[in-house]
């Protein structure tokens, strides 16, 4: 496997080699030669979220993840796959069964969205990557090709690696393949939609906690210059989601109907703003400010930061758990701590130097500066 | 911060003199109080194994805690001693976890059994380490809500050694494992330090460190505080009992239901003997001469609990259900459970020793399995009564022997262990939810290879680069942490024309 000269870029960081493995060995040989040559080592898939983060400090060697691509395994009588991870996540069609995570940003693939975390409205009900992935190969930054977990559901041998793994933006090795449970697709489906005054909005969201129905999402639109709307996600047997349907639309008031609202599963910044994720307590998700989007029962939204943003962002972290800056652009990113307070950072920086001693693998991007 | 200096002379294992844990009570008696620890030979003894009782360990000091401060007195006090430590809850692991060691310190979280904070608005709970299982639930019905995870020792078991071990249990199907329901741990790691993981919303910044802490069995700190996530209970629950002719069947009858995309909240299996022993032990009448029954459990929305019953109820008699019972009353229900839940236990009626297996095999794989273990009771010379999570494929087999019969235990131990080679062989795993601990480490090199269990250890080697923290468990051999290989410094050249 050959590293090819580029005048590509991550983040604005240059580039000078770029290679892209179809397999987890050819991977392996590019991380070898990277190591070889200490090359400071960017992971790329589709690109949708590379600019996330702080830039990379370094960026000698691109893997691009594009051609690792394809599904290994689908043991259906089993519930699970096994999924290289350049895959397109809505390129995967497991026909009655399906993974059920949800991509905010269409042509994400499998390893970007677990190497950053994303998730949807559905991770209410069957949680986010974090949960659906029980195995994962990952090639570590001096080249060693390793697994954890395995390709059952329930399995507690050995540390769970793929949780470390997930969110770690590429700074701890390569993810190349990932085992993950599936769900099966259900019956039916339906949203009931209803807009709320938001002074009854932390009122409304306790009646739906109240009510029982299981919703397997329950998001909310809060746009700075108009009314909230919440839209509630019902899954299961016709029978079933027509009387939980129609229970809500009476709590809600609202109106059901076969597909979302045009919002629902998006992030609620354009190209080239400022995005945040906030995570809050659930009491506390009506007291956000204006202009957040996301799963209200679950507390993890986004939003959409403008005006005097340094102010905004710190009035956003006294409100919440935690507000992390996604994607801002450049000027505005340089300005800003990205990621906030980051509890047990020492505890992370130590982590990274085991796993990536010469700091090589987007080094910088991480909280804390990992 | 306190920082342990690595020393090479004493890798993990190093049996420290006596006179080092001497001192050591001395000092803990001091800034603890005398009543917070033991060194009495005899007092220790209570101490000296966990659930997984062939294997017993007196250990060398135990330290009652109280707070998060007694823990980190303790575990600073063992970093500066060079002394190892294991934490222990309620002790009721089946994997030898919690199991002592005579150089170290057993740390008991027992005590600390505060409920801090039940916030229903928030969905979540904050418990201390020694709270029973079950007492959140408790705590939390009123509210309507419960904890989900359900360990079948649920009600002594505690969540500190929930967390450790990241327990499942048989509604863990649908709702998942310990895992899935911790939101946040204070942790005191090895060398000392107080540290927040997680917190009250889920997806906290950084590295997943609560994920990895979670099922780690207490080589990577001690737990001193945990927020748990409630569950609203479900508006309906509905069980049924399902007799057969076989096991085959009930398995059968198992794969139609994943099949037909339903998700129970449970599916329960138990064999012929299994059955036996339970009913001598606790009169759960389940069906006479059934070859195997299925408890099958949906909860959820009262309308999808109903439509989807209907079709598992039709899916047991098209597999050859020879009797069908649906629980009426709360009480029916119970007992039911009864019956599954005490299986490990009631096999004390039928057999003066056992072992309790815990392997994992796809569940399609089912049939097959079931009839090499059959094969492999008949080598060995024992019986084996079966146990099962049916629906994710965890086999729990009781293996039988008379440990007063010479040579018994070493063909139940072969049995047992051929089991696990099973298990690896189907793709399965070592360990479903008892844990690694003492018991299992030997298998790991089976399941993984050098290369994945050397990544386990960097990330112990972050945590606890003494290898202080419940050393023996999980690896089978220890690894120094010092010996991180270094490559090339990422400010060197690159040899660019060598490479292209």
């Amino acid at each position: 496997m050959s590293l090819r000269a580029t005048d590509d870029e991550i983040a604005g960081v240059r580039a000078r080699f770029v290679a892209a493995p179809a397999t987890t060995e050819e991977a392996a040989a590019v991380l070898r030669e990277a190591a070889a040559s200490g090359l400071t080592v960017a992971i790329r898939g589709a690109g949708t979220k590379i600019d996330w983060g702080n830039p990379p400090r370094s960026a000698d060697l691109i893997v691009d993840t594009t051609r690792l691509t394809g599904v290994v395994e689908h043991a259906a009588g089993d519930l699970i796959t096994v999924v290289r991870a350049g895959t397109p996540l809505d390129s995967l069609d497991f026909g009655t069964q399906q993974l059920a995570l949800d991509s905010p940003l269409p042509g994400a693939t499998v390893g970007g969205t677990v190497a950053v975390n994303t998730s949807g409205p559905r991770r209410l009900l069957y949680g986010t990557a974090r949960d659906l992935l029980i195995g994962i190969t990952v090639i570590r930054p001096d080249a060693t090709i390793t697994r954890s977990g395995g390709k059952v559901v329930k399995n507690v041998a050995g540390y769970d690696l793929g949780k470390l793994y997930t969110g770690s933006y590429g700074t701890l090795g390569l993810i190349t393949e990932c085992v993950f449970r599936l769900h099966p697709v259900p019956a039916a489906r339906a949203f009931v939609t209803a807009t709320v005054p938001a002074r009854d909005l932390a009122a409304q969201l306790a009646a739906i906690r109240a009510e029982q129905v299981v919703p397997s999402a329950v998001e909310i639109d809060a746009p700075a210059d108009g009314p909230i709307t919440v839209a509630v996600l019902i899954e299961g047997t016709a029978e079933g989601v027509h009387d939980r349907a129609a229970r809500l639309e009476k709590l809600l008031g609202g109106t059901v109907s076969g597909e979302p609202p045009a919002w629902f599963g998006t992030y609620p910044w354009p190209a080239d703003g400022v995005g945040v994720k906030v995570g809050v307590a659930l009491s506390r998700v009506a007291e956000l400010p204006s202009g957040v989007r996301g799963s209200a029962a679950t507390g993890v939204l986004h939003t959409h930061l403008t005006g005097d943003i340094p102010a905004r962002l710190a009035a956003l972290r006294a409100a919440a758990e935690y507000a992390v800056v996604l994607t801002a652009p450049p000027s505005v990113r340089d300005e800003l701590d990205m990621w906030g307070p980051v509890p047990g950072i020492e505890l992370m920086r130590r982590v990274k130097d085991q796993f990536d001693p010469d700091h090589r693998f987007a080094p910088g991007r991480f909280a804390g500066g990992i | 911060m306190f920082r342990p200096k690595l020393d090479a002379e004493r890798p993990p294992g190093y049996v420290e003199p006596v006179t080092t844990l001497k001192s050591l009570a001395t000092a803990l008696r001091a800034d603890l109080g005398a009543d917070r620890v033991i060194d009495d030979r005899q007092e220790l003894r209570t101490y000296e194994c966990d659930g997984l009782a062939h294997y017993k360990v007196t250990p060398g000091l135990v330290v009652l805690a109280r707070d998060t401060a007694d823990c980190v007195r303790t575990v600073q006090a063992c970093c500066e001693a060079r002394v190892p430590f294991v934490a222990r809850g309620s002790g009721t692991g089946l994997s030898g976890g919690a199991l002592p060691r005579a150089d170290g310190v057993l740390i008991v979280t027992a005590k600390m059994r505060e409920i801090v904070e039940v916030s229903p608005a928030d969905e979540r709970a904050v418990v201390q380490p020694g709270v029973i299982n079950l007492d959140v639930s408790k705590a939390s019905a009123a509210h309507g809500y419960y904890y989900a995870p359900d360990p079948s020792s649920q009600q002594i078991c505690s969540i500190g050694g929930n967390v450790a071990e990241n327990s499942g249990g048989a509604h863990c199907l649908k709702y998942g494992f310990t895992t899935n329901h911790v939101l946040g741990a204070r942790v005191v790691t090895p060398d000392g330090e107080v540290v927040e993981l997680g917190g009250r919303a889920p997806d906290s910044p950084g590295y997943d460190l609560l994920g990895a802490f979670v099922g780690a069995e207490g080589t990577l700190g001690v737990a001193t505080e945990v927020t748990v996530r409630l569950t609203r209970l479900p508006e309906s629950v509905r069980t049924l009992l399902a007799g057969f002719g076989s096991p085959q069947q009930a398995g059968a009858a198992t794969s139609a239901i994943i099949a037909a995309g339903v998700v129970p909240a449970a599916v329960e299996m138990m064999d012929a003997l299994a059955i036996e022993a339970a009913e001598a032990a606790v009169a759960c009448g389940y069906p006479p001469g059934a070859g195997a029954v299925l408890i099958v459990e949906l909860d959820g929305p009262a309308a999808e609990v109903a439509a989807q019953f209907a079709q598992v109820t039709a899916l047991c008699e098209a597999n050859g259900a020879t009797e069908l019972r649906i629980a009426q009353t709360p009480a029916e229900r119970a007992l039911f459970w009864k019956g599954r839940k005490s299986a490990f236990a009631a096999v004390g009626r039928i057999s003066p020793d056992y072992i309790v297996q815990d392997g994992v095999i796809p569940r399609t794989a089912l049939p097959e399995v079931l009839r090499r273990i059959d094969e492999i009771a008949a080598v060995h010379g024992v019986r084996v009564a079966n146990v099962f999570h049916a629906g994710d494929g965890n086999l729990h087999p009781l293996v039988l022997f008379d440990a007063a019969v010479p040579g018994a235990d070493l063909h139940a131990e072969e049995a047992s262990g051929a089991i696990i080679d099973l298990c690896i062989e189907y793709g399965g795993s070592i360990t479903g939810e008892h844990g690694v601990g003492a018991d299992k480490a030997k298998y790991m090199p089976r399941m993984f290879t050098d290369d994945d269990l050397q990544t386990m250890q960097l990330l112990r080697c972050a945590f606890d680069p003494l290898g202080l923290a419940n050393p023996g468990k999980i690896f089978p051999t220890p690894r120094l942490c010092g010996e991180v290989p270094r490559r090339h410094s990422a400010s060197e050249p690159p040899a660019g024309a060598e490479i292209f």
